[in-house]
């Protein structure tokens, strides 16, 4: 009896059923934008109080915020879209979220199946298209097979090297009626098998290398935040143990707090000069979570020419993609971290680095984040520092655009704790910071979020400030304004002989008024004086604020390694004159 | 010594190229072809061969046989590319093992007269090539074996009239009792 009674509660149509899995995983909020092929989906979502609905502007900002939602805190994001333009908007995120490995389940529309191929109103390829910018995607033609694929695209999103995943639902499948089955084991992909654990044979290697080093380093990156759990404070654990100095990727910071005393500040293009040196110069490096990508590595045939390397990463294909290494060992972070500590401390042996950190003092001498500070305007540096001193003591998130802000935020924002710094890394996304600043605070409700931004990146996604006034969401944009695409116009001049080619932005909005009408607050300061006193009001505001921070306009980020140069050919500030810079950049034209 | 155009490549410069065959055995559904296609112009590396055909109905299970050529970087960045796809259950290189057969299937349209026929006819025995279908002014030709031998026969058949060739691309398979 009791069977046929859950079976019959079972039945239900494919738009209930995705509702169900939804609630089933543990989802509490999704992003997303109506259209006629989810509309069977909404009509579920309106008929329920379990999963809260976030309503953007646009798919993009919907894609970013489910981002910002997933590195906030470890669970994946959910994304519902409709079909066609719904499908092509979340493009950009889904590329976003795979070259950062963040965690997305987005469902898709699409017209029904008797339709596909037919160039229907609303159609396109949306498997095709998002094939290659997903970890896996699917299309639901069968009613029978919606319940798997919804738990199967939960765990795969999740698992592994977590990354977006697409699963595009026909609406005649929305429609249709059929079984639901809750998450099971056997719903696993059987050929999807990731390794998390580490061959104890390379841990061995790995500390046999660590315990005789003389020069060690250690270089961690998004994969130590992803691995979630203990992962950072296992990380914490063994710097404290071995006593190494640690620098990190852009993605990997907070990992290990800015105020750790091993601390370097980040490592790569626009890291500091001693990560770079210690980088250049070590003997020993483990690689933690991170990919050697081009941004960190510079000229790969003159990376760390005299070090043996050691790469932790979840996924073999990191592994001597772009740099040959001695000993990989794929497995998780975390857990792999916790054999090498365990297996690093039966050895007993802590290696004497004293003269290593006396090197690695002298190059922090060289002050290499210093800048000129002025009482007349307000250099971007200065304003990430004091908007870091005015929000200690607070529960802060920082998200970021992309530009030369972004750079700054990472070289002078102290990060603390994990899951904190939420910045699109690998595809570079301008206009991530807004709608991800809008996820995290839908997870964080009490927290202050702040979006560290740019004048041109803010504008890309700039619709979402209406979404923030319509849920509530007291994000905090806070503008670098120096009226140029700053990285862009840093590059021209560095490389393109100084034409500014459309890196101006001669038409800029009043961001006051653009805030106020969105129903939100704007703000705008001009003077380093007036800074902190508006800092602090901002801080106070439970409203959405664009906080229009004016800054020195033609101030470049430094220190820079430009593109295809070595760790130890760094351009540092002080030294960044005419000469010096023409030179340092000679022949890089063609590099990106 | 000349920089190289773009910091990406710099590690490939010396590497003579390799060229290997892949065995990948993948679960037979939607796309999956398109997938594996995708990886390879998606990342920019080469496709010399490629076969692909269900191999087990039951388990939804098929094989695609890929030959491929690059730097040993590239070959092994392109096994792990491969074997970390969802869909994907196995690869293996099956030129680092060393043991595997590989065959190919060609069929050879060549067109001629007199003595021309007769040179065809006996080269065609040499290399124990059938035909397959015959008319007065041609022949078909089946013929099987490595690529190099299909490559030979073919450029042999050239001046006496060769009219087209289809090929299927090479399938591979370990010798011994053990499966992959």
């Amino acid at each position: 009896m009791s069977d046929s009674k859950s079976h019959d509660a079972n039945q239900m149509t494919g738009a209930a059923m995705i509702v169900r899995a939804l609630v089933d995983h543990g989802v509490k909020h999704i992003f997303g934008y109506p259209g006629g092929a989810v509309l069977p989906i909404y009509d579920e979502i309106f008929q329920q109080g379990d999963v809260e609905h976030i309503l953007v502007r646009h798919e993009q900002g919907a894609g970013h915020a489910a981002e910002g939602y997933a590195r906030s805190t470890g669970k994946p994001g959910v994304v519902l879209v409709t079909s066609g333009p719904g499908a092509t908007n979340m493009v950009t995120p889904l590329a976003d979220a795979l070259m950062d490995s963040i965690p997305l389940v987005c469902i898709t529309g699409q017209v029904p199946t008797h339709l596909i191929g037919n160039d229907a109103f609303q159609e396109c390829d949306t498997v095709g298209i998002t094939r290659p910018c997903t970890k896996h995607n699917w299309l639901v033609r069968d009613i029978k097979d919606l319940p798997k694929v919804l738990h199967e695209a939960f765990y795969v999103a999740t698992s592994g090297r977590p990354g977006p995943v697409v699963v595009d639902v026909p609406k005649d499948v929305q429609f249709a009626t059929g079984t639901y089955t809750p998450p099971r084991k056997s719903d696993v992909h059987v050929s999807y098998k990731p390794q998390t654990k580490g061959d104890p044979n390379q841990i061995r290697k790995a500390v046999a290398l660590m315990a005789n080093a003389k020069r060690p380093v250690i270089y961690t990156g998004g994969g130590v935040i992803n691995a979630g759990g203990n992962a950072s404070q296992t990380l914490r654990a063994l710097v404290e143990a071995t006593g190494f100095p640690i620098t990190s990727t852009l993605m990997g910071l907070g990992a290990y707090p800015a105020s750790g005393k091993n601390w370097l500040g980040m490592l790569g293009m626009h890291g500091t000069y001693e990560a770079n040196m210690a980088m250049h110069d070590c003997d020993v490096m483990l690689c933690i979570g991170a990919r050697f990508d081009d941004r960190i590595t510079g000229r790969t045939d003159a990376f760390s020419p005299g070090s043996k390397k050691i790469h932790i990463d979840i996924d073999p294909s990191s592994i001597n993609k772009n740099i040959r290494v001695d000993v990989p060992i794929i497995g998780d972070a975390g857990s792999v971290m916790e054999d090498l500590l365990k297996a690093f401390k039966a050895e007993g042996k802590k290696p004497k680095i004293d003269p290593w950190w006396f090197e690695i003092g002298r190059w922090r001498a060289r002050n290499s984040l210093a800048y000129k500070k002025s009482d007349d305007v307000i250099l971007p540096q200065f304003a990430i520092q004091r908007l870091f001193e005015a929000t200690r003591g607070h529960d802060t998130y920082i998200t970021t655009e992309v530009g030369q802000h972004q750079m700054w935020a990472a070289q002078f924002f102290g990060f603390e704790e994990p899951h904190r710094w939420m910045t699109s890394g690998g595809l570079g996304t301008m206009g991530y910071g807004l709608p991800a600043a809008l996820g995290v605070q839908v997870a964080h409700r009490d927290s202050l979020v702040i979006d560290i931004a740019g004048d041109a990146s803010v504008q890309m996604t700039m619709q979402e400030m209406s979404c923030a006034v319509q849920h509530e969401l007291p994000i905090k944009i806070f503008i670098l304004n120096n009226q140029y695409m700053g990285m862009v116009r840093q590059w021209q001049q560095l490389l393109h002989g100084n034409r500014l080619s459309h890196s101006y932005t001669e038409a800029m909005p009043d961001f006051v008024k653009l805030a106020e009408a969105y129903g939100g607050v704007g703000m705008q300061v001009f003077k380093p004086g007036d800074l902190d006193g508006a800092l602090h009001e901002m801080i106070k505001v439970k409203k959405p604020v664009l906080f229009d921070c004016r800054v020195a306009a033609l101030e470049n980020c430094f220190p820079m390694i430009p593109s295809g140069k070595a760790h130890n050919e760094m351009l540092l500030p002080a030294e960044a004159n005419d000469d010096a810079t023409a030179k340092a950049f000679a022949g890089g034209k063609a590099l990106v | 010594m000349t920089q190289p155009a773009s910091a990406y490549f710099m590690e490939e410069r010396h590497d003579p190229n390799e060229t290997h065959t892949l065995s990948v055995l993948v679960a037979n559904e939607p796309g999956v072809l398109a997938r594996v296609i995708g990886l390879f112009s998606g990342r920019g590396y080469n496709i010399e061969s490629l076969t692909v055909s269900e191999t087990e109905s039951q388990k939804h299970v098929s094989r695609i046989t890929i030959v491929t050529t690059g730097t040993p970087m590239v070959i092994t960045q392109i096994k792990h590319q491969l074997d970390r796809m969802i869909p994907v259950y196995q690869v293996v290189d099956m030129t680092l093992t060393g043991r595997s057969i590989e065959r190919e299937l060609a069929m050879v349209k060549v067109k001629g007269s007199g003595d021309q026929r007769i040179e065809a006819m006996r080269l065609a025995e040499v290399f124990r090539a059938r035909v397959v279908d015959a008319t007065n002014e041609s022949f078909v030709f089946e013929i099987t074996g490595a690529t190099s031998k299909i490559d030979q026969f073919v450029n042999l058949m050239r001046p006496i009239g060769l009219v087209e060739v289809s090929r299927t691309g090479v399938a591979a398979i370990s010798r011994g009792p053990e499966g992959m």
